[in-house]
C-alpha cells in the first residue's frame, strides 16, 4: 500500500550498479521518497519542539485539520496523473459551503444526510463538465478550471448578493467538528475511509488506465484505453472529494465566502511535493497524500515556532521550491552517475532509474 | 498583424490547412480575437444605446483603453513567457510589491530611483524564476507558485497597508492625456510594440517559438533553451514592474492589494489564452494578446454601463474564456498530443 500503482507496473531492470537493497527502496518509495523523508523530517521536528504533540487527542485534531487538504489532494492526484489540472476545487470548496447555507435558510429542516449526498453530486456535476468541456470541446484543462473558477465563485456571490450569509446547523457540522465512538474525528475517518478507497482505486484497471493516459494519451488509446471517459471520471471525482472537502470545512469553520480560497493551490502543491509528475503519468497517490500532510505539517510547524504570520507564506514558498528541486536535482544525479558519458544538460535520460524516467527529457511538453 | 502561420513552429503539428487559402487568416486566433473585439464593441453600442445609454462616447473608450493598460502590459509579458512553454504565476505579487516599492523609494528620492528601483526587483525576480525552472527543473506552476508566495510573505512581513506616495511628477503617467488619449497608452503600445519586435524579428524571438514548440528539437538544433527561458522570465517581469509603476502613478501609493485584488496572474493568463496563444507554447503572439485584452476591457465596461451584478461578471467572463478557447480548439490543427 505504500505504493500506488505508477510506481509498480513497469519498473525494467535497473542497469546501473545500485545495491539490490537501493533498489528495493525506491521501489517502494517511487518518485515519492523526498516527501516521505520531509514528512519525517517535519514530524520529528514538532516532536522536539511540541512534546505534547503526540498526545492522541492533539494528533487527531492535526489529522483532522489536514483532513480536508488530503482529500482535495487525492481527487487533485487522479487529474494530475491523467494530465490534467483542476483548479476549480477551491471554487467548488467554497461553492458548495455557501450555498448549503443558502439551502439551509430556506428550508430548515433539511437532513443532513440529504444536503451532503446533494453537495456530493452538485460537485460530481461540476466535475463532469469541466471534464466533458476538457475532453469533447479540447480546451486545455488549466482554462476549462480556471473558467469555471471564475462562474462558481461568480454564480455563488451573485446568487448571495456579495455577502453570504446564514449558517450551518448543528447535525449537518457534526461530520467536521464531532467526533465518533467520543475519540475518532469524523473528518479523520472520512479522510482515511476517502484514502483507501483512492488507493483501490488506482489498483484497479482504471487506476492503471488512469496512469497510462497520462503517460502517453497517444499509448494508451491505441491499447484500447477510452482516454475521454478515463479523464471525464477523473475529474468527476476530483469534483467530489471537492465537495467532501466542503462538508467537512463547512463543519468546522462555518460560513465564509473565503471557505476554499487558494485550496485549489494548495492541493496542486501537495501533490507535486509528493512527487507527482504534472503532466501525468508517474506517481503514487499516497505520496500525494503524504504530501498533504507535509503540508499541513509545514503549518503547524511555522506556527509553533512562532514564525510571524506573515512570513509564513515565504517559508512556505521557499520549502516547496526546495523540496521540488531537490526531488529532480537527486534522481537526475543518480541517472548521470548510471551512465557517465553524455552532456549533463542535454542529454535525454535514458531510462535507467526506477522510475519511469522517459517522459523527463521535455519537462514542458504537457502544458502547465 | 502577420498571421500567426509565419511564426517558426519547429515540430509543432503542420497546420492542416482543412481551410482553403483564403479564409486561413481569418482562422488565425490572432485576427480573430480582433474581430471578437470589434464584434463585442458593436454588440455593446447596440445593446448600451438601445438602453438609452452611451456607449462609444469619447470618455467612454478612452476609459475602455485606460482600463486594459495594467493587464495589457502584463499580458503582454505573460505572453512572452507562455510562448516558451513556462508560465508566471507570481505576477500578482510582484506588481503589489513594485507599486510599494516605487512610492517608498520615490517618497524619498527622486522618480528615477523609483523606477529604477523597481525595474531591478523585477529583473531579479524574473531571473529567480528563470533560474529555479530551469536550474532547479522545478516545473514552472510551481516554481513561479512558490515565488508568488516568497513575495507575499515579504510584503506581509514589511507592509500592513498602503505605503508611501508618488510625487505629482510621477502621477502625469498615470493621469495626463495627449489630445484625448492617455499617455499610459503609449506606455502599452510601446511596450507592445518593442514585444512583437523582440518575439518576430529577432533572433532571440525565433528561439522562444522554437523552444515553446518543442524544447527537445529546439536544444538539439543548436538553441540555448535554458537562457531562453530565464531570459522569457526576466522579459515578462520586466513588463510587469511596467505595469507596477503604472498602477503606483495612478493610485498615488503603493498598495500590498494593487495585484492581488485584480487577480493579475490569472486574469493575465486567460487574456494570453483569449488572444490565441496556445498554453504549452510555441504559437501565438502579442498581437492576439493585446485583442485579449481588448476583449475583457470592452466586456467590463459594457457591463458596468448595464449596471450588471459584478459577480454576474464574473460568470460570464468565465463563459467567454471557455467558449474562445473550444473555438480555437475546433477550428485550429489537432491539438498536438
Amino acid at each position: 500500500m505504500s505504493t500506488g500503482t505508477a510506481t509498480d507496473a513497469p519498473q525494467k531492470r535497473a542497469p546501473a550498479p545500485a545495491t539490490a537493497t537501493y533498489r528495493t527502496i525506491a521501489r517502494v518509495l517511487g518518485t515519492g521518497a523526498p516527501v516521505y523523508a520531509l514528512l519525517i523530517v517535519l514530524l520529528v521536528a514538532l516532536a522536539a519542539t511540541d512534546p505534547g504533540f503526540y498526545e492522541p487527542d492533539r494528533f487527531l485534531a492535526f489529522v483532522k485539520r489536514a483532513a480536508p487538504l488530503v482529500i482535495l489532494a487525492a481527487g487533485q492526484y487522479l487529474v494530475i496523473v491523467c494530465g490534467e489540472f483542476d483548479l476549480s476545487v477551491g471554487a467548488i470548496v467554497t461553492a458548495g459551503v455557501v450555498a448549503a447555507a443558502e439551502v439551509y435558510g430556506t428550508y430548515p429542516d433539511a437532513p443532513w444526510a440529504l444536503m451532503t449526498a446533494g453537495l456530493l453530486l452538485a460537485g460530481a456535476a461540476a466535475g463532469l463538465l469541466n471534464g466533458l468541456i476538457t475532453t469533447v470541446l479540447r480546451v486545455p484543462s488549466f482554462i476549462t478550471t480556471l473558467g469555471m473558477m471564475l462562474i462558481l465563485e461568480g454564480a455563488v456571490f451573485y446568487w448571495t448578493g456579495g455577502s453570504p450569509q446564514g449558517r450551518l446547523p448543528e447535525d449537518f457540522r457534526r461530520l467536521g467538528r464531532d467526533t465518533a465512538l467520543g475519540w475518532l474525528p469524523w473528518a479523520v475517518l472520512a479522510c482515511v475511509v476517502a484514502g483507501v478507497l483512492v488507493v483501490l482505486l488506482m489498483r484497479s484497471d482504471f487506476g492503471r488506465t488512469l496512469v497510462a493516459t497520462g503517460d502517453s494519451e497517444r499509448a494508451a488509446r491505441l491499447a484500447g484505453v477510452r482516454v475521454r471517459r478515463v479523464r471525464v471520471l477523473a475529474f468527476v471525482l476530483s469534483g467530489v472529494a471537492a465537495a467532501l472537502a466542503a462538508v467537512l470545512v463547512g463543519g468546522f469553520s462555518g460560513v465564509s465566502a473565503q471557505a476554499g480560497r487558494g485550496y485549489e493551490f494548495e492541493a496542486i502543491t501537495a501533490v507535486v511535493l509528493g512527487g507527482v509528475a504534472l503532466g501525468g503519468g508517474r506517481g503514487s497517490v499516497v505520496a500525494a497524500m503524504a504530501g498533504a500532510f507535509s503540508l499541513q505539517a509545514l503549518f503547524t510547524f511555522l506556527n509553533l515556532q512562532g514564525v510571524s504570520g506573515a512570513l509564513e507564506s515565504t517559508v512556505q514558498g521557499v520549502i516547496v521550491i526546495a523540496a521540488v528541486g531537490l526531488g529532480a536535482a537527486d534522481f537526475s544525479r543518480l541517472r548521470r552517475r548510471a551512465h557517465p558519458p553524455g552532456p549533463p544538460t542535454a542529454a535525454p535520460p535514458a531510462p535507467a532509474t526506477p522510475s519511469r524516467t522517459h517522459r523527463e527529457g521535455h519537462p514542458h511538453d504537457p502544458q502547465p | 498583424m502577420t498571421g500567426t502561420a509565419l511564426a517558426p513552429r519547429p515540430a509543432a503539428a503542420p497546420a492542416k490547412s482543412r481551410t482553403p487559402l483564403g479564409r486561413h487568416r481569418l482562422a488565425d486566433p490572432a485576427v480573430g480575437v480582433w474581430l471578437a473585439a470589434a464584434a463585442v464593441t458593436a454588440l455593446g453600442w447596440i445593446v448600451v444605446d438601445a438602453r438609452g445609454g452611451d456607449f462609444l462616447t469619447l470618455t467612454n473608450v478612452v476609459g475602455i483603453l485606460q482600463n486594459s493598460v495594467a493587464l495589457g502590459l502584463v499580458a503582454v509579458g505573460q505572453t512572452a513567457v507562455i510562448l516558451t512553454g513556462s508560465l508566471d504565476l507570481s505576477v500578482a505579487y510582484l506588481i503589489s510589491l513594485g507599486t510599494l516599492v516605487a512610492a517608498t523609494t520615490m517618497e524619498d528620492g527622486s522618480v528615477v530611483t523609483g523606477v529604477l528601483a523597481v525595474l531591478a526587483l523585477s529583473a531579479a525576480v524574473g531571473l529567480a524564476n528563470g533560474l529555479i525552472v530551469t536550474g532547479l527543473k522545478v516545473n514552472a506552476f510551481i516554481a513561479t507558485l512558490g515565488t508568488a508566495f516568497i513575495l507575499r510573505g515579504w510584503i506581509e512581513d514589511n507592509y500592513t497597508g498602503p505605503a508611501g506616495k508618488v510625487p505629482a511628477s510621477f502621477q502625469h503617467l498615470g493621469y495626463d492625456r495627449m489630445g484625448p488619449v492617455p499617455v499610459s497608452l503609449f506606455l502599452l503600445l510601446a511596450v507592445t510594440v518593442a514585444l512583437w519586435v523582440i518575439t518576430r524579428r529577432t533572433r532571440f524571438g525565433h528561439h522562444l517559438y522554437a523552444t515553446g514548440g518543442d524544447e527537445h528539437a529546439a536544444r538539439l538544433s543548436g538553441v540555448r533553451t535554458r537562457r531562453t527561458v530565464i531570459a522569457a522570465h526576466v522579459l515578462c517581469s520586466l513588463c510587469v514592474g511596467a505595469a507596477a509603476l503604472f498602477l503606483a502613478s495612478r493610485l498615488g501609493a503603493g498598495a500590498p492589494w494593487a495585484g492581488t485584488e485584480a487577480r493579475y496572474d490569472l486574469e493575465s493568463i486567460a487574456a494570453v489564452v483569449l488572444g490565441g496563444t496556445v498554453l504549452a507554447g510555441g504559437r501565438g503572439g502579442v498581437v492576439g494578446t493585446l485583442g485579449g485584452v481588448l476583449v475583457l476591457a470592452v466586456l467590463d465596461s459594457v457591463f458596468n454601463q448595464l449596471g450588471v451584478d459584478p459577480f454576474f461578471k464574473n460568470v460570464v467572463r468565465g463563459v467567454v474564456i471557455i467558449a474562445a478557447v473550444a473555438l480555437y480548439a475546433r477550428r485550429g490543427a489537432r491539438r498536438s498530443a
